[in-house]
């Protein structure tokens, strides 16, 4: 056998900037992704779940014994056997939601429409829904509250007997003295209740898992599309009193999660016991119906009695507010919602005195998940609606009353009244760019030309932050007792036997392009083609390093992923460095790295290849002094760690997110006043989300995140029924999911402002901020005209645009103004 | 009591290749494809004919195979991702403009988006931009927004592709 310990990876420029196509792509546009769904064991058999039809109801019995008879039935589980089994899940909030029992299914009574009751492992897909539909479980129906002010109403029906009401958790934030600023306003502006409705973002895959538990280990391996395992991982492992060194967590190929995909947890604990009790594989595909009735939804939340302070130069002060959360049934990730609004608490403006009365409300709806932009989107809505609002009331010209209020470039960092950390920015500068490139002025004219046609134009704006890494430490203003802070990723970046470069990444990525920007990283690091890095698709909890916060979620990749793989990357570096400044007789800083050599810069002769550095530390480690030989092994792993603090528990104040990239949207839109219908003529959207490593894959993550929010905005929605809790909206059809003609081929433009906070300059980005909702609603608002009734709603579908056109009475006005003579 | 006929002989030719297989009556074509031919380029993204993950071409005309049952694929040619070209090798010029428009992200609407589109470009060469949109309504996609799909598409007619809204962009 001989060794070519000559060859070299070819020579690169710098590929980080560079829309580098993703190397992702090809096996995904051949069909051969392997997703959970393609994930076939030997023995598997396919689980489905019996679920509740009642929004609320006792379960008084469930009968398996038809079902097990079936031929070809494995096992079944029910709630009474699981708690027996099992713990309840871990809860992240204190008492009194702290209490709450959540386990892998329904115990004792059925708290939402899709709640599993019981669950069948059979030999097919088809056996396992026939032998669902034979079990048979008698409920005694009681009354549902499916609106979050409803259930906090006294009398209404309690959710959970061990908590006693339907509040999981509630504070008040308060920052600034909002008390002496609405004293001293010379406006107060008073709007009665605004509501950001329920939807998610429902990626196209559905959940899915194969769970296989080996009899003889003990260990049990889930090939599934949970997002984050390691999350995943820890709520199982008490519960179900398994060791998290036993779950092997895989995953490959992810069809989309945005979040919700975290809270996949309950499902997977279920497919384990199934998978013991039958010695057999289990395989979970859930179905779309599923996916839409009982996986998650995005935070539904009502603010009311919202009074803001304003100067007569145009200067708001703050805000004070009320908000309620609507949780659904169990609290899940929640209450964490409770703080991360509080990551861009003035939204993108300097308000200085700020009171939020927050509270997680639980009810007999789906239970929440953290759906892209979780619970900024919610409260940057509110603030985009307050501000729009104040410049329609008190006749400020919308564009100049934001830019007064916008921090100035030369004020960041910026810090806010709870001591987060505006990293870097200017706002004024992308609205003057969203304003140019849709031609602002000419539609002005043409709006006012179109006055009195039946068709009315309107014009909107809306400004979003989009907070990425968030800081853990943020999790004990809601409950002191967790031991959360800080952040962290890891990466390994190897060099192998014969010089290859491979990468492993802590987080399992679902779309965003992590094997081609994590190339990109390496190879500027170690001075290579792209091309030559090979980044191991998906995630491993096996071979893969990670922290309790690994994963691809809260924008954080291209800060933390990509800073693991950088800092793992320069630990590789400077064991290349050393081991050929050894065999070549010179000091490591003399070493470069070019084209797949480490050599002795200013001297090409003198040079040896990466699989030479290799062969020396694998194969001929004699040959080098053992002083070296004890200091490389090519295989480095480095954790990121962003620089936070823990934030204060008493003050609620603290950096609780290292990036704000930022968002400035502006949509025109045409309403047909007899229809209502709703047409955007025109999109901009302009990001900034620092250095941008792949301007491509970013422009995509823009129109992604800009899709959800104009999806949300004029189409989709969860609807229940307030008498009998039943989920209306159930299937794409009724749901709506925004297609190709809902979504205009929008614009975009960018600036980029560097964060100061980070490895490489870069921002987290992709959820966007909700930047369409704030943006439509303005759009409808200035549509509808002076006197015209108030957007009070995120969700504005043609019925509703129909009644704001048409209802104009003192009623629909929810906004009040109290000036100082 | 006797029971109906639940299996039935079916003779079809997906991707060129003739296959002969019985088959549950209630079997749909999706999962003929994906678990009995272990085809897995196919997906399924809803139970309802509404997100178009599960389209392939059936005689040549794009058809969601979620809404079909495999009993009807007797004697049909079905066209399917993995016929476009030769799994690790060179991509066929509809998927290298996919991956030059960055049309795809998490990948699971995309072999829908590429036989959808496959069928639009043999049926016209030259489409415009708001026939492409209309072409691709049955067929949902949560990642892109479509925007770069429909670049894609016009990429792959040969068309330069639109930058945005405004009529000037408008191809």
């Amino acid at each position: 056998m001989s060794v070519d310990t000559t060859a070299a990876p070819t020579r690169r420029s710098s590929s980080v900037g560079q829309s580098v196509r993703r190397v992702e792509d090809g096996r995904l546009l051949q069909g051969q992704g392997v997703f959970s769904d393609d994930v076939y064991m030997r023995r598997q058999g396919f689980v489905h779940f019996v679920r509740s039809p009642y929004a609320h109801a006792r379960i008084v019995s469930v009968d398996v014994s038809r079902a097990e008879r079936m031929d070809g039935v494995y096992a079944t589980l029910t709630g009474e056997e699981v708690q027996e089994l099992c713990e309840p899940f871990p809860q992240i909030a204190p008492e009194p939601g702290g209490r709450l029992r959540d386990y892998p299914l329904a115990v004792g009574k059925a708290r939402f429409v899709g709640d599993p009751v019981a669950a069948v492992l059979a030999e097919t897909r088809e056996l396992a829904r026939d032998a669902a539909e034979a079990v048979e479980v008698v409920y005694e129906p009681l009354p549902a509250v499916v609106d979050a002010l409803a259930a906090v109403a006294e009398g209404a029906p309690v959710l959970h007997e061990e908590i006693g009401a339907n509040v999981g958790y509630q504070d008040t934030y308060e920052w600034g003295d909002v008390g002496w600023a609405l004293e001293h306003a010379d406006h107060v502006v008073e709007i009665d209740r605004l509501h950001f409705h329920r939807f998610s973002s429902t990626p196209l895959e559905c959940n899915a898992a194969v769970v296989d538990w080996d009899r003889g280990t003990g260990v049990v391996e889930v090939r599934s599309n949970n997002q984050m395992p390691q999350f995943a991982a820890m709520f199982i492992a008490p519960t179900i009193g398994i060791p998290v060194s036993k779950m092997h967590f895989i995953s490959q190929d992810i069809g989309g999660a945005f979040g919700l995909k975290v809270t996949s947890y309950p499902a997977i604990a279920a497919c384990m016991l199934l998978s013991r009790k039958a010695g057999r594989p289990a395989k979970w595909t859930e179905y779309r119906s599923e996916h839409v009735a009982a996986s998650g939804h995005g935070n539904e939340r009502t603010f009311t009695d919202i009074r803001v302070p304003v100067m007569s130069d145009g200067t708001i002060l703050g805000f004070d507010a009320k908000a309620h959360d609507d949780c659904g049934a169990f609290m899940r990730y929640e209450p964490l919602g409770g703080v991360i609004w509080a990551q861009v608490a003035p939204g993108c403006y300097k308000l200085k005195h700020l009171r939020l009365e927050y509270t997680a409300v639980l009810t007999n709806k789906c239970p929440v998940a953290p759906n892209r932009g979780y619970s900024r989107l919610q409260h940057l809505w509110m603030i985009e609606r307050v501000v729009d609002l104040v410049a329609h009331e008190l006749g400020f010209d919308p564009v100049e009353l934001r830019k007064r209020n916008y921090p100035q470039a030369d004020e960041y960092p910026y810090e806010t009244p709870n001591g987060c950390i505006y990293d870097s920015g200017d706002l004024p500068r992308m609205l003057d760019l969203a304003l140019d490139l849709a031609d602002y002025a000419g539609w002005r004219e043409r709006q006012a030309a179109t006055a009195g046609s039946g068709r009315r134009i309107g014009i909107g704006i809306g400004s979003t932050l989009d907070s990425g890494t968030n800081n853990f430490g943020q999790a004990r203003l809601i409950n002191k007792d967790l031991p959360f802070s800080g952040n962290g990723e890891a990466a390994i970046v190897k060099l192998d036997l014969h010089g290859e470069i491979a990468v492993n990444l802590g987080s399992s990525p679902q779309g965003q392009g992590h094997e081609t920007t994590a190339a990109q990283t390496v190879a500027d690091v170690l001075g290579v083609d792209p091309v030559e890095i090979q980044v191991k698709p998906g995630y491993d909890t096996a071979s893969h390093a990670y922290v309790a916060f690994s994963g691809t979620y809260a924008s954080q990749f291209a800060v933390t992923g990509l800073g693991a793989a950088q800092g793992a990357a320069e630990r590789l570096a400077a064991e290349i460095r050393l081991v050929a400044a050894t065999v070549l007789g010179v000091e490591q800083d003399e070493i470069e790295l070019e084209g797949g050599f480490a050599r002795v810069r200013g001297d090409l002769e003198r040079a040896i290849p990466f699989q030479g550095i290799a062969n020396y530390v694998y194969a001929n480690v004699a040959a080098l002094p053992p002083e070296v030989a004890d200091r490389v092994s090519l295989t480095c792993r480095y954790v990121y760690r962003p620089p936070f603090e823990i934030p204060d528990v008493d003050s609620k104040r603290g950096e609780l997110t290292l990036t704000y990239a930022a968002q400035i949207h502006l949509a025109v839109v045409a309403i047909d006043e007899a229809t209502g219908r709703t047409e955007i003529l025109e999109y901009v959207a302009i990001d900034d989300c620092g250095r941008r490593i792949n301007p491509q894959i970013v422009e995509g993550q823009v129109h992604g995140a800009a899709a959800h929010g104009i999806g949300a905005a004029l189409h989709e929605a969860f609807v229940y029924d307030q008498a009998s809790g039943q989920l209306l909206s159930g299937n794409f059809y009724d749901y709506h999911a925004a297609t190709a003609l809902d979504v205009p081929l929008m614009l975009t433009g960018e600036i980029e402002s560097p964060s100061p906070r980070t490895p490489n300059g870069a921002k987290g980005m992709g959820e966007g901020g909700g930047a369409p909702l704030g943006t439509l609603c303005a759009a409808l608002q200035d549509a509808l005209g002076p006197g015209g009734a108030t957007v009070t709603d995120t969700h504005n579908p043609s019925e509703r645009v129909w009644r704001l056109l048409h209802r104009s009475d003192e009623a629909s006005r929810a906004v009040r103004v109290a000036s100082r003579s | 009591m006797s029971e109906p006929e639940t299996t039935h002989l079916v003779r079809t030719t997906i991707n060129d290749e003739p296959y002969e297989r019985v088959v549950q009556a209630r079997q749909l074509l999706v999962h003929f494809i994906r678990d009995t031919l272990a085809l897995k380029g196919t997906h399924i993204g809803c139970d309802t004919g509404n997100c178009g993950a599960c389209t392939v071409l059936y005689d040549g005309q794009p058809i969601k195979s979620c809404m079909m049952l495999a009993v009807q694929a007797d004697g049909a040619s079905i066209e399917t991702v993995e016929s476009l070209s030769q799994p690790g090798g060179e991509l066929d010029e509809l998927q290298r403009a996919f991956n030059d428009q960055h049309a795809v992200q998490c990948g699971w609407c995309t072999p829908g988006m590429l036989m959808q589109a496959k069928a639009l470009l043999e049926r016209d060469g030259d489409p415009d931009v708001e026939t492409i949109r209309r072409t691709l309504k049955g067929n949902l996609c949560r990642c892109t927004g479509y925007v770069n799909i429909v670049r894609a598409i016009q990429d792959a007619a040969g068309q330069p592709v639109t930058a945005g809204t405004r009529p000037e962009d408008r191809a």
